[in-house]
């Protein structure tokens, strides 16, 4: 028993992290759901709140502190224990093994090791609802001075924050550990004929999402020592002298609050990469399975990965266009910014491509691949105007910011997880899910999702500013009344409907009708061994590859797929 | 079939919102019209591109259901060129052209007549800081600040440089001059953001950060706290009030005479 809870198998660590994700993200959607009813109902009294957090919540009615705790444990919920976790952590760490013709990853221990980190990471960020004061308030950026002086600047601001940090710090060498393990698999254990140009586009999504996680986490790991140092070691990396607080001078002198924010984005820029890039890989793959087409330009496809990862690490300080850096810096970093949308744009083109002649089989994990097309287009133009120093001037900070990423980074990405989800459950429990079910769950998400984000765009436009536990001091808000209330109504449907998917995943576990070895008729390595795997999936056959991972509908060819194994007519 | 016509519809909604009514409060000066027609260039270039490309989704989805069989192709890499180089030129022009804009409010010169005006944030509130007909501010002491007893700022009270130093807790400015407000911070992160003015700058405790405007039209506008600064974020409000010259000199007057009667022994 322990054994099977502790197991080395790459697939056993792969389920895990995606379980871990999918609490993560029902905690995330909850929480979500709570503020968006405080929002347009901020006197309403809610029995549920008072059970829950019965001092910040007390008589039911939210705080503004546990407003912003909530918002603070929904963004770092979702940015690591979802978004970073399941595609990487979860897919990848299943189908990575299984599409490289491999028996399991380069280093199992290691990967049973960087689960549990990640396991406990979780435990400490949940624990810190439960510390004197509560979870901390300062948002997932954790900006100093704010997050490093400790609980004069705000209840949640001493142990809790203290918990975060701590939490991040065990996420950060979790994931150290992954992309260790990932870019050594990836280099050593293809399998005989696997080229890296044979190597599905999920392959490369994960290779470079590792490569982005390996530069991105050391840094992020290295900022929270400096923020931990500053709380408690008496430094001042981040904090500058003549800080008054409650009628207290603070004893600190010499740092910079703007250092945070160089080191902090120096991660969390690629960190949307990382969220994105897996995904992309796999949405290529299904769009091409489904469309019964080769991937359009596929070397296109994997230079803009590489050009996205490397391009990511020279745009961070479009976060800061409005902290007080260097007019000069924003305008460099402006530049580099529009560049790296070229990429994105290069992807989209090349999925328009691959659709365009296709025969479609519109199944739900297509469905969800099309509907992450069209979102990414809707997410990712709105960086053309959050690129110009000039548009910060009014629209940073806006609900038009918190819209714009919710629909890149927030549901492209899960709408690509969901895909992964309809298209591999069947190599993971031997079933199908339901389709009606999946179809339904699908048309009221991407309906819904256009409801909730799109209208927080208009709301930036009339300045709305974002992180504001409620809009009742402001005059210029009150017109806003009607668009809040449209989002959170929508948010509550959208919420709702997610049950849906819950109910299917695990009532499809048991009842689910038998999938084949290859129901989507995929050529793929994944797809030529029972499902599910056997423990070391190829049943210690040696897999020799022949062919690139999309040959579809290849004029001459027997039927209109050839497999990556299938051995070449002399 | 379904899904093509459902992003044409949302494709057409969520433009038809956008367009609906003009979202933003009136521009009160020459930078918030730029800013206004620079919004409005990139809102055509991003969403031409939007409805193309959702356009372009919906039909594919559309036209498949009919086709017998998938055509082959690997990818064309005149059209890989094409729209790299077509994509890089639109979105790198369209931040070149924002460029001036940026640079009007952060690096063009102050002129020398412009009101200097000091602005504090703390939480929650602003405070604001004349220097007075000396144009000079007096000393600022880190231990004398003592919001109870009306000195935010620190005023030091063996300076005699500030004892014409007017501290206000609302922003008046006269319309038609250049102000140049520096913006002081004191415990946390906090951003002096006028819609109006389409201008938004973080204040950063150690940094002292020059932020320039004009206003033009005279009228009462709301300061928003734009960067989270802890429980009191929502409330953090105070406003920007665009008097007429002539007003503006009698305020002025006025406030110095009550400093002079509080100070009076």
């Amino acid at each position: 028993m322990l054994g099977r809870i502790f197991s080395t198998d790459h697939k056993v660590i792969g389920k895990q992290y995606f379980f871990l994700a999918l609490f993560s993200v029902l905690v995330g959607v909850v929480l979500s759901v709570f503020m968006r009813l405080h929002l347009i109902y901020p006197d309403m009294k809610v029995r549920l709140f008072e059970l829950l957090w019965p001092t910040g919540a007390a008589g039911g009615i939210m705080t503004p502190e546990l407003y912003l705790s909530i918002m603070t444990m929904h963004g770092t919920l979702m940015v690591f224990f979802v978004l970073t976790t399941a595609p990487q952590g979860g897919f990848g760490n299943y189908f990575l093994p299984l599409q490289i013709g491999a028996a399991d990853m380069a280093f199992p221990r290691l990967n049973a090791l960087s689960f549990w980190t990640t396991f406990a990471a979780l435990l400490v960020l949940l624990g810190a609802f439960f510390v004197p004061g509560g979870a901390p308030l300062g948002g997932w950026t954790a900006y100093p001075p704010l997050s490093a002086v400790g609980e004069v600047a705000g209840p949640g601001q001493g142990d809790g924050m203290d918990m975060w940090i701590l939490s991040i710090a065990l996420f950060s060498i979790a994931s150290l550990l992954n992309s260790i393990n990932f870019i050594t698999t990836v280099l050593e254990l293809r399998a005989p004929g696997m080229t890296l140009m044979r190597m599905p586009l999920t392959v490369w999504g994960w290779f470079t999402t590792a490569i982005i996680s390996l530069l991105a986490f050391a840094v992020l790991l290295a900022a929270g020592l400096l923020l931990l140092l500053d709380r408690w070691g008496g430094t001042s990396f981040f904090l500058p002298s003549g800080l008054v607080l409650s009628d207290r001078v603070l004893n600190h002198s010499g740092g910079s609050p703007i250092l945070w924010q160089h080191l902090f984005w120096f991660f969390g820029h690629p960190e949307v990469y990382i969220a994105i890039l897996p995904g992309m890989g796999l949405i290529s793959t299904i769009l091409s399975v489904n469309s019964r087409r080769p991937v359009f330009g596929y070397k296109a496809m994997v230079g803009a990965m590489l050009v996205i990862a490397f391009l990511g690490f020279a745009v961070w300080g479009h976060h800061m266009f409005i902290s007080g850096m260097s007019p000069y810096s924003s305008i460099a970093f402006s530049v580099l910014t529009m560049t790296v949308g070229v990429p994105s744009a290069i992807k989209t083109f090349n999925w328009l491509g691959t659709l365009w002649g296709g025969k479609l089989r519109l199944n739900v994990a297509m469905l969800f691949a099309l509907g992450f097309v069209s979102l990414f287009v809707a997410g990712g133009i709105t960086g053309i105007f959050l690129g110009q120093p000039a548009m910060d001037l009014y629209l940073h900070d806006t609900y038009f910011v918190v819209g714009h990423f919710h629909l890149i980074m927030g549901v492209a990405a899960v709408f690509a997880m969901f895909a992964g989800t309809y298209y591999w459950f069947p190599k993971m429990y031997g079933r199908m899910m339901n389709e009606t079910i999946g179809k339904i769950h699908f048309y009221i998400t991407f309906l819904g999702v256009y409801g909730i984000f799109v209208p927080m765009h208009v709301a930036g436009f009339a300045g709305n500013p974002r992180r504001y536990s409620d809009f009742k001091e402001f005059e210029f808000l009150a017109d806003l009344t009607r668009v809040h209330t449209f989002i959170s109504h929508t948010s509550f449907t959208v919420a709702a409907v997610q049950l849906l998917f819950v109910f299917n995943l695990f009532w499809s576990m048991w009842r689910g009708a038998r999938a084949a070895v290859n129901p989507w008729e995929a050529t793929t390595l994944e797809w030529t061994v029972p499902s599910p795997p056997p423990h070391d999936n190829f049943g210690g056959a040696e897999v020799m590859v022949h062919h690139g991972p999309y040959e579809y509908s290849v004029p001459g060819a027997a039927s209109d797929r050839v497999m990556q194994t299938e051995e070449k007519r002399s | 079939m379904l899904l093509g016509i459902l992003i044409w519809a949302l494709a057409l909604v969520t433009a038809g919102l956008f367009l609906a009514r003009n979202w933003f409060p009136p521009a009160i000066n020459e930078h918030a019209r730029m800013f206004d027609s620079q919004f409005q260039v990139t809102l055509l270039l991003t969403g031409g591109i939007f409805l193309l490309a959702q356009a372009a989704l919906g039909f594919v989805i559309l036209r498949a259901r009919k086709r017998e069989k998938a055509t082959h192709s690997e990818g064309n890499n005149r059209m890989e060129v094409v729209w790299t180089v077509a994509t890089a030129v639109l979105f790198v022009a369209a931040a070149a052209m924002s460029t001036r804009i940026f640079a009007g409010v952060h690096l063009a010169p102050v002129p020398k007549d412009a009101l200097r005006v000091e602005a504090l944030a703390k939480q929650f509130s602003w405070s604001f800081r004349y220097p007075g007909p000396d144009g000079k501010y007096g000393r600022l002491d880190v231990k004398q600040v003592n919001d109870a007893s009306g000195n935010p700022f620190g005023k030091d009270a063996d300076d005699p440089v500030g004892n014409d130093d007017i501290v206000t807790a609302a922003l008046r400015v006269p319309a038609g001059k250049d102000v140049e407000l520096m913006l002081r911070g004191r415990d946390v992160i906090h951003n002096f953001f006028v819609r109006e003015l389409r201008l938004k700058q973080d204040v950063v405790p150690g940094m002292l950060i020059p932020l320039r405007f004009r206003a033009d039209v005279p009228g009462t506008y709301e300061v928003a706290c734009s960067e989270l600064c802890g429980l009191g974020h929502h409330l953090m409000r105070t406003v920007l009030i665009v008097m007429p010259p002539e007003e503006f000199a009698a305020w002025e007057r006025d406030a110095l005479d009550q400093l002079k009667q509080a100070q009076a022994p």
